[in-house]
């Protein structure tokens, strides 16, 4: 039908209002939308401009130089990127830092060795499994309880909500900082900070799960007189698990991230290796160990993704939504 | 129920009586082998060592730390007149005459560390130390502090120094030519004024009567901005600097995750496999958000502080360039799931490529794509704080200054209590915001449901 007669047909004024309501508030819509979008770009370019001038050196300064910064991270010889990593004895050893691979061997049995930047990943990755494991520990009873259904005591529950989100609030810095003081070794120090954040992190995304569950399971159990803990293993857990579970293989991508950055600030491991190599400029051992981060990182999480996936198919991707 | 019964119940149902061995003892080596694990771990991390080697009595001491602090006025004793001496920049200003310290007509002198019940009252020749329901005379006419009968358990006797602990309230450390005392306050000394400043030392209504009508003390300023850029300047709390460095650590993650969502948003039509023109394009651009993923954002911001220096501006390019392959793969994966009937629909009408996408796809996926946005921008804000420590920026590198000198923990606190409410303020905005948000989705997907 051609475009004139169709508005040739709107002829009663009924229809005409309808159609002035709806055209004004689409444009009453666009406006906002318009706007919205102007005030954010607006937000954004005082906030870039702000960063710029809060930095020591600023962008357009260093532009240019980007590519002068990374030729310290080329090597004179590409094969001491593999010496580094496995440790082994490089023919450009003058006695300095930079090309002193074999120092910092694990020797396991006669010969046999754990080269030092495998055994400094699976210190990371050590502290990440642990204290995920801590976080799943106490967050599966802390969110039975904070969950609005299956609450033992309200007041019960406020208290343990509260406490959960001071725990995923609370900066891990100060955390690994305090006990590193007291313990006076990173690695155990960054597993209570990071054990800690992940009660509070788990332990939110676990009542949230409790909160949708079918109940029919709880009642019949309620109904023979199951007590609290019997109700929560019997009629809560199994419908449960497998999306607690996922959400902790989430958390171990996550741990083995932030235990790296703690790692930088004192909590040992790659990050603290990684850190002085960058900042003294050492081209081959950085590359060394962003290589190794870099894929274990990777694997870590299709491991976990392929885990997700078998545990509870797609509906493991859709985070946040 | 007869065992007749029962055989037949089992034999209808035989997956939940006879499963198969490897479902039956799974949880068991599962646990098991976590259990196994765990010991492993410590060995690996040397536990018993570490907690035999460690000092939890330093714990309470950082904790009071975080809520008091203390002063610490030394008297010597071989000069002519006894003379107090308080440390330089101490919290009470330049000449204290604190009311705790009680000079007396023949020259001793009384520091009350806990009222008349705790407290040290000491001429040249004797000091009188008081705590506990006790009074214990120490003489110092000797060359040597000597304690005459029984030492009580709170007080230890060195061959030249006494030392008297009170408890959280101070210790006096007595030997022949001084006397140390150290006394604890709970609060914050000086948060809002420092010593230098005129308003020093003033109650609240003398401040505030001051900044209504008193005379300029800074001729020229108002008392208005002299007070405001006194406490701004803090030399010791130093709020002008925190604030700041607060607010480049919000900037770090708000300018991070918006320029990740920009540059993530075109790529993911791309990537999604029900989208992208081609495969190919989807599959590198997939790898590709895998990588920015996997460098790690402490990676992105080392490099970063090299090419640019440390500062928010390192901060922002490495959350957005860990952002860029999160949201990528966020994304691409929200419009994998999206149902293909609207887009069906426009692309009939006969309208161009992008035409389908802004009236099929986009109306389908922008709630979504929002709510995770600042779901996102949400978990940055507090990564930014760890990133900062690196040397990107921000208040992490300045909390992580204060707690490496292991002296400033009340500082420390006051960083915590900031970040605990930006985090607090920010995780309710992105709630409510997501909440509306996921009504909008609920609203759709229950119209999609009622129509079939």
């Amino acid at each position: 039908m051609p475009i004139m007669t169709i508005s040739a047909t709107i002829r009663s004024d009924a229809t005409r209002r309808t159609a002035d309501t709806w055209r004004r508030q689409t444009s009453l819509r666009r406006f906002y939308t318009a706007l919205g979008i102007g005030l954010l770009l607006v937000a954004m370019c005082t906030a870039m401009w702000f960063a710029d001038e809060a930095n020591a050196g600023h962008f357009f300064d260093r532009l240019p130089h980007i590519l002068d910064f990374l030729s310290w991270l080329v090597p004179k010889d590409w094969n001491d990127v593999w010496r580094a990593l496995f440790d082994i004895a490089s023919p450009h050893d003058k006695g300095s830092q930079e090309f002193n691979f074999p120092l910092g061997r694990v020797y396991l049995w006669r010969g046999f060795y754990l080269p030092e930047y495998f055994e400094l990943m699976l210190t990371t990755l050590n502290v990440a499994l642990v204290s995920t494991f801590i976080g799943f520990v106490f967050a599966v009873p802390f969110s039975f309880i904070a969950a609005r259904n299956l609450t033992p005591s309200p007041v019960l529950r406020l208290v343990v909500k509260r406490f959960m989100e001071l725990l995923r609030a609370f900066p891990e810095i100060v955390i690994a900082g305090l006990f590193a003081a007291i313990l006076s070794t990173g690695p155990v120090a960054a597993i209570i900070a990071i054990g800690l954040h992940s009660i509070g992190a788990l332990g939110k995304l676990f009542y949230e799960i409790n909160e949708n569950i079918d109940m029919r399971a709880e009642e019949g159990l309620r109904a023979v007189g199951a007590n609290w803990f019997e109700r929560m293993r019997f009629a809560a857990l199994p419908q449960v698990l497998p999306n607690f579970t996922s959400y902790t293989l989430l958390r171990i991508e996550i741990n083995v991230r932030i235990s790296t950055i703690i790692g930088a600030v004192g909590g040992g491991g790659i990050g603290e290796e990684l850190k002085l190599s960058i900042s003294r400029g050492f081209g081959a051992k950085t590359l060394a160990l962003v290589l190794l981060l870099f894929t274990t990182i990777f694997l870590v999480d299709q491991f976990s993704a392929w885990l997700r996936r078998k545990l509870v198919g797609e509906q493991a991707f859709m985070m946040g939504a | 129920m007869t065992a007749d019964e029962m055989q037949s119940i089992e034999e209808r149902f035989p997956h939940v009586f006879r499963r198969p061995l490897y479902k039956r003892f799974g949880p068991l080596v599962l646990f098991a082998g976590i259990l196994l694990y765990l010991v492993y771990t410590l060995w690996f991390f040397s536990l018993p060592q570490v907690l035999r080697e460690s000092h939890w009595e330093r714990l309470p001491l950082f904790l009071t730390q975080w809520i008091s602090y203390d002063l610490q006025p030394e008297f010597r004793l071989d000069q002519p007149q006894i003379t107090p001496k308080y440390p330089r920049f101490s919290a009470l200003g330049e000449d204290p005459h604190p009311d705790w310290v009680i000079t007396s007509a023949n020259g001793s002198y009384t520091i009350l560390i806990d009222g008349r019940a705790k407290s040290v009252t000491f001429d040249k020749t004797e000091a009188m130390l008081v705590a506990n329901g006790q009074t214990v005379p120490v003489s110092l006419a000797s060359g040597k502090p000597v304690i005459s009968g029984l030492v009580p358990d709170w007080i230890t006797a060195h061959d030249d120094e006494i030392v008297a602990r009170m408890g959280f309230a101070g210790e006096v450390r007595i030997t022949v030519d001084r006397v140390k005392v150290r006394k604890r306050f709970l609060g914050w000394a000086n948060f809002v004024f420092d010593t230098r400043s005129p308003f020093f030392g003033k109650s609240p209504g003398e401040v505030v009567s001051l900044l209504m009508s008193g005379p300029q003390l800074k001729p020229g300023t108002s008392n208005i901005t002299l007070a405001a850029d006194n406490i701004w300047y803090n030399a010791q709390w130093q709020h002008g600097d925190v604030w700041t460095k607060l607010f480049q650590t919000i900037v770090m993650a708000f300018l991070g995750t918006l320029l990740g969502g920009i540059v993530a948003f075109p790529l993911a039509f791309f990537a999604a496999r029900n989208i992208t023109p081609s495969g190919v394009i989807s599959q590198v651009l997939k790898r590709f958000f895998d990588f920015m993923r996997s460098v790690d954002m402490l990676i992105w911001a080392l490099f970063f502080t090299r090419a640019f220096g440390p500062g928010p501006l390192a901060g922002s390019a490495a959350i957005f360039f860990t952002e860029i392959g999160t949201l990528g793969k966020v994304y691409s994966e929200g419009l994998e799931n999206i149902d293909d009937k609207p887009r069906e629909g426009i692309q009939s009408t006969g309208a161009n490529g992008l035409l389908v996408q802004r009236y099929g796809v986009l109306p389908e996926v922008i709630p979504v794509f929002i709510s995770q946005t600042l779901y996102q921008w949400e978990s940055n804000t507090r990564g930014a704080t760890i990133i900062g420590a690196v040397g990107a920026g921000g208040i992490g590198l300045k909390l992580w200054e204060a707690m490496r000198t292991n002296s400033n923990w009340a500082n420390v606190f006051y960083m915590v209590l900031l970040v605990l409410l930006v985090v607090f303020i920010f995780d309710n905005i992105s709630n409510f915001l997501r909440r509306r948000l996921s009504r909008t989705i609920h609203d759709y997907n229950r119209i999609q449901a009622e129509q079939g």
